[in-house]
């Protein structure tokens, strides 16, 4: 323990030593900076200005609630309502446009791209790509090849209430399948080589396919196999495919039907988010 | 000799020195800790939030298992950006039959507090297998092995009785029929079994299972435990201002 009285002064430094010792040498007692304690008092004083604003001390009635009346959820509140406020005149254009207005005024539309893509990026990116691009059993927005339509309405609607998600006025039915639906092996072979000769060039003869085809595939794809948006069915003479299109790929579509869940959002997303994303997936490229 | 200098009796004896830690510490516990047990607005009153299914249960502990908590936080703070992107802040309510918790601080994933519902169970299928199939870019781990061990749920009772020691209202009823809420949870065309469930389980969600219902697999209790992350309390009926705090 250092003796204040009789302390032991090192002569070379001038400072006081602890009263150690190992063979000669003397272990220093240096004090801490002053400028360091004086900082460490002033905390512990300013520390108290915050008991006292904001809320600190767990009492048996409820924590004490500051003078400030902050809350953290308060603040948060705040915080969403000033950034509603300030977006406030862009959405409300929004919410009073239709579609075509919005897509139609630069301005607007420019908006509702910007506000749109970062909704997808948040919502839509982990199953329709960042870009739109899509990947096996999640459409590719960016082409003009419609499962329910490339309108802005039919858009809107597709987000709104998605498909085969349980919600009623979603998109419901699916492409039967078609290896329990009576069809052979046989014949699910020829009508996947019919459908596989509608995108590519072949020699191969392929009339036992077509006549599968418009036995029982014209109902939903239509007689020249270009699909209707109101069943959901896509054109089958485009490149582009959704569960794939090499052989294997549409056998194995044909035989168990495939039926893509497309979540709603209409009760996640406030409407002009909705629009915005409407607007934002429109301009990606396949836009009707 | 000030009382400055008293600090030299704690430096030059190792005991001491342990018992004053020991003491500092408690003090701290007993004021942050303490107060946590009878402040009654420590856990907020809201409708919906309910013990998790059996199953989801089984796929809550591979979640664990997993390590899944390593990479993915289950914690919305009451911040703005957070709020803009994940949804609604997480209550302290909504993981109040969580033992232990799984808020964690790590996101190397994004938080998925409010994941359920967001994506399809086939989305969810995919993405374990392999995530780059789904997100190209994704450094997540595939977990394809889920899918093909079936689901060892022998143990779910005992564990239920477990939490029901620890505060989870699990009824004698639960408990035993948990195996067959399993059942009925991984085969949503039996109407009338999932009916009983949905009584048990507000608003749980019955989910096709690969392994079948009678064996499902890891995976598909994990997609269920996933699919309900979030989704009990309802907003619209949450009284946000009397839970300011
Ligand atoms: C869980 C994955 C998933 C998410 C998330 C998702 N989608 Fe989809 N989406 C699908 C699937 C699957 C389909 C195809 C539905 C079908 O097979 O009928 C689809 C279809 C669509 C279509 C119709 C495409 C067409 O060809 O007609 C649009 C438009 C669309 N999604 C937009 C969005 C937007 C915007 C978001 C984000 C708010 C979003 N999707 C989020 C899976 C998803
Ligand atoms: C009841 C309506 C209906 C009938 C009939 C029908 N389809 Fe489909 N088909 C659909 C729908 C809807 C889809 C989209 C499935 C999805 O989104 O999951 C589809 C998708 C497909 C696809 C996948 C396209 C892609 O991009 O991957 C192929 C191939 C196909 N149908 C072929 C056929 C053939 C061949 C027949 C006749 C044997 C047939 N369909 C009959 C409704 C039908
Ligand atoms: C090495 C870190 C890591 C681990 C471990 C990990 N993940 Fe992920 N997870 C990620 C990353 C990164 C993403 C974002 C990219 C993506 O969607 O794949 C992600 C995304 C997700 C998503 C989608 C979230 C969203 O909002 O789009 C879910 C669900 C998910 N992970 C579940 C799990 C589960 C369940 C486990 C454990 C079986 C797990 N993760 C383990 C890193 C991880």
């Amino acid at each position: 323990m250092v003796d204040h009285k009789h302390q032991d002064i090192d002569a070379a430094t001038g400072t006081a030593t602890t009263g150690h010792e190992w063979d000669g040498i003397k272990e220093l007692n240096t004090p801490l900076p002053k400028w360091w304690l004086y900082v460490l008092y002033a905390c512990m004083i300013w520390s108290v200005g915050y008991w006292i604003l904001y809320p600190a001390i767990p009492l048996p009635g409820g924590e004490t609630k500051g003078i400030l009346g902050w809350s953290m959820r308060g603040a948060v509140t705040q915080d969403l309502a000033d950034l509603q406020a300030d977006r406030a005149p862009m959405v409300n254009e929004l919410n009073k446009s239709t579609l075509q207005q919005i897509a139609s005024d630069p301005k607007l539309a420019e908006f509702a791209r910007a506000y749109g893509h970062s909704a997808f990026g948040v919502n839509c990116a982990p199953c329709h790509g960042a870009n739109g691009q899509g990947s096996k059993g999640y459409p590719n927005l960016t082409a003009d090849r419609w499962l329910w339509g490339g309108s802005l309405d039919q858009i809107s609607a597709t987000i709104t209430h998605g498909a085969r998600y349980g919600d009623p006025d979603g998109h419901q039915g699916d492409m039967p399948a078609w290896g329990a639906q009576g069809l052979s092996k046989q014949q699910i072979d020829d009508v996947a080589n019919y459908v596989y000769s509608l995108s590519h060039k072949t020699t191969e003869d392929v009339s036992a396919g077509k006549k599968v085809f418009a036995d029982n595939c014209t109902p939903c794809h239509g007689a020249d196999a270009k699909g209707n948006p109101d069943m959901g069915a896509p054109n089958l003479t485009t490149r582009i495919w959704l569960y794939g299109g090499d052989k294997a790929d549409l056998v194995q579509t044909i035989t168990y039907g495939r039926g893509g869940h497309m979540p709603a959002w209409g009760a996640k997303l406030d409407p002009a988010t909705i629009k915005s994303l409407t607007v934002y997936v429109h301009s990606l490229g396949g836009g009707q | 000799m000030s009382l400055w200098n008293k600090h030299a009796i704690f430096e030059k004896n190792s005991i001491i020195l342990s018992v004053g830690i020991l003491i500092v510490v408690a003090i701290g516990g007993l004021v942050e800790i303490g107060p946590l047990f009878y402040l009654k607005n420590t856990i907020e009153t809201v409708g919906g939030v309910r013990p998790y299914t059996p199953l989801e249960l089984e796929g809550r502990d591979i979640y664990v298992r997993e390590g899944c908590y390593l990479c993915h936080s289950q914690m919305i703070r009451a911040l703005r950006d957070e709020v803009e992107r994940y949804g609604h802040y997480s209550l302290a309510a909504e993981s109040k039959y969580d033992h232990p918790f799984q808020w964690g601080s790590k996101r190397t994933g994004p938080d998925i507090a409010r994941i359920g519902g967001k994506y399809s169970d086939d989305w969810h299928r995919a993405h374990l297998n392999n995530p780059r199939a789904v997100v190209p870019g994704s450094v997540m781990p595939r977990y394809g092995f889920l899918a093909d061990s079936p689901l060892d749920y022998r143990h779910v009772r005992e564990k239920m009785k477990v939490l029901r020691v620890e505060g989870v209202p699990y009824t004698d009823e639960d408990i035993a029929q948990a195996d067959a809420d399993i059942k009925a949870q991984s085969s949503p065309d039996d109407t009338a079994a999932v009916d009983a469930l949905d009584k048990r389980y507000p608003k749980a969600v019955a989910h096709a299972a690969l392994g079948g219902a009678a064996t499902p697999t890891e995976q598909d209790a994990v997609v269920a435990y996933l699919q309900m992350l979030g989704t009990t309390v309802d907003f619209k009926l949450y009284d946000e201002k009397a839970n300011w705090r």
